[in-house]
């Protein structure tokens, strides 16, 4: 099946039984299948009037208690950001995906990009942090969407998939288990009426009662106090916003994921990610063949940054080579993360196809020597 | 078989992605092999230049598009005068001969198969069907995919209804398939 197709099934087999969202090449194929779908199983498909609107129905939906998605692509995505911020500040459980072509604007609609890599960060405006989650086959497009449903529970806020054109439209073969892992909405444990505050718990996640189970429940994107409503002044901002971003930080662990080929004993890294990661694979092989010790480092997880990880090869390896569908975004990631240890080196395709394997080849012969 | 590329080309409408699919799955689901397909189209659903992009494979696929087709199924002049020189040599070119009139030249470098799938596809009942044509031709000349394989595929992809016409349609492509392959034997005997 395609990419787009495992996608909406993945969700589909993660729980999600809300999909709202506005068609759009190269992610329409994922609103398709969920229209066809969801009355199947009794959820709901909606298609709205756009991608604002989108992205908010899918806040109330969560907010009512099902596991909810959107998915577009570049302009939507631009679209869905004001709304992106207020999931986060009311800690929303929900999965945004992007499948992402070349841009800016409307650019290129039915051919590949990877330039919302950085806008996946830093979109939505305030201190926050994200999580996002880039595949790189059908296969991972599945189990990526699975995932960001459990993310999105676990640490109640809006998880992004970031895939892109070949991988959302290619078809491949893809594997569906009978029972995928399923992370349930973090409830409160007292009953309610006797209070309407929900304080964090240990790991600084609050529980989350949906409308309509008898808690006082007030949700609001204005700074508030752990009952929901609006304290706007300095001293509960300190206290919200650095919860919200600690709780992703400080589950770093948890929250990422990377595979690795042959990196130890490496002198050359390939560092990439979605489809990119794919073509920089075989160029690591081919290095290979030529005796030239390369190995791989896949993101999985893009948003939060694996710099732990990244400065701890950085200091036993000569370069890392970063293709990527962009003038150079996680790049830079790199280079901060490596910290002068080691010399990296963009390679930028500025999208509506992929690198060519020996571009890449070359970048890894030149960097070996 | 480490990794084969195929190119379908034609206009939408004609069936070209369908064909890529049931080439595809029957690798995948019947025959247990690796395959990639991608596809790349225009705005319009119809009528626009369409092709089809599989990789077949027993190893893993790692770079998903076709980098220089070992075998390209072209369904019209447009498709074949934009994508027919980017066969790999020692490829080989299957061309509905209906729908690409200007002939190809013959080339030291690469086979071309003209397959008239159009008329073949109009004596078992509907032209639509042109597309299944090539695809038995491809079987055929390709020995890419088993026979069982793919009408299996078909059963599986094809509306409704139109099982037998495309299985007739299959057959027809896959005979005068056989038939090329085996004039090209007796050619090379003699030569």
């Amino acid at each position: 099946m395609s990419g787009d197709i495992a996608c909406a099934e993945g969700a589909l087999s993660a729980g999600c039984r809300f999909f709202a969202g506005y068609p759009i090449t190269p992610a329409t194929e994922i609103a398709e299948r969920m229209a066809e779908r969801m009355p199947q199983l009794g959820g709901v498909y909606i298609q709205m009037e756009d991608e604002i609107a989108s992205m908010n129905a899918i806040l109330g939906a969560s907010w009512g208690g099902l596991r909810a998605m959107t998915a577009t692509s570049g302009p939507g995505f631009s679209l869905m950001m004001e709304n992106l911020g207020l999931g986060i500040m009311t800690e929303t459980p929900c999965v945004l995906v992007n499948v992402q072509r070349g841009g800016p604007s409307t650019g290129l609609p039915t051919l590949v990009g990877q330039g919302d890599m950085m806008q996946a960060r830093w979109g939505t405006h305030g201190v926050y942090e994200i999580i996002a989650l880039s595949p790189s086959s059908p296969q991972e497009f599945f189990d990526l969407t699975v995932r960001a449903f459990n993310l999105a529970e676990k640490y109640r806020t809006p998880v992004l998939v970031m895939a892109d054109e070949v991988v959302g439209h290619m078809t491949e073969r893809v594997t569906i288990p009978e029972e995928v892992p399923c992370f349930p909405r973090r409830k409160p444990e007292f009953p309610p009426g006797d209070r309407s505050s929900f304080p964090p718990d240990e790991d600084l996640v609050p529980p989350m009662a949906n409308v309509g189970e008898g808690y006082h429940i007030h949700v609001t994107g204005l700074t508030h106090d752990e009952r929901g409503y609006p304290v706007t002044d300095e001293v509960t901002q300190e206290r919200l916003v650095r919860r919200l971003v600690e709780k992703i930080r400080g589950h770093k662990k948890d929250i990422i994921r990377l595979e690795e080929k042959g990196v130890e004993g490496a002198e050359v890294i390939v560092c990439s990610y979605g489809i990119s990661a794919r073509v920089g694979l075989w160029a690591v092989e081919l290095a290979k063949r030529e005796g030239i010790k390369a190995g791989m480092l896949k993101l999985l997880t893009v948003w939060p940054f694996p710099e732990e990880r990244v400065r701890e090869v950085a200091s036993k390896v000569k370069a890392f080579v970063v293709p990527e569908i962009n003038y150079g975004q996680i790049a830079l990631e790199v280079e901060r993360s490596a910290g002068g240890r080691a010399e990296v080196i963009p390679l930028n395709h500025m999208g509506g196809g992929l690198h060519e394997p020996e571009d890449i080849l070359k970048a890894i012969r030149k960097a070996a020597r | 078989m480490k990794r084969l590329e195929v190119k379908l080309a034609g206009f939408g409408g004609q069936g070209i992605i369908l064909a890529g699919q049931i080439i595809g799955q029957a690798a995948v689901l019947f025959d247990q092999k690796n395959a990639v397909l991608t596809q790349s189209y225009g705005p319009a659903s119809r009528g626009g230049a369409c092709s089809a992009d599989l990789i077949i494979s027993e190893e893993e696929i790692l770079h998903p598009l076709v980098l220089k087709p070992q075998v390209m199924v072209v369904m019209s002049q447009e498709a074949y005068d934009r994508y027919a020189s980017e066969v790999a040599e020692g490829g080989m070119l299957l061309v509905d001969a209906d729908l690409v009139p200007v002939l190809p030249r013959r080339s030291k470098k690469r086979d071309v198969f003209a397959i008239p799938a159009t008329r073949l596809a109009e004596e078992v009942g509907r032209r639509i069907v042109a597309n299944i044509v090539m695809l038995g031709s491809f079987a055929a000349l390709t020995g890419a995919i088993s026979v069982e394989a793919v009408k299996r595929s078909i059963l599986s992809l094809v509306p409704k209804g139109t099982e037998d016409l495309n299985l007739q349609a299959f057959e027809r492509g896959y005979e005068y398939g056989k038939r090329l392959a085996a004039d090209k034997r007796e050619r090379s005997i003699k030569t």
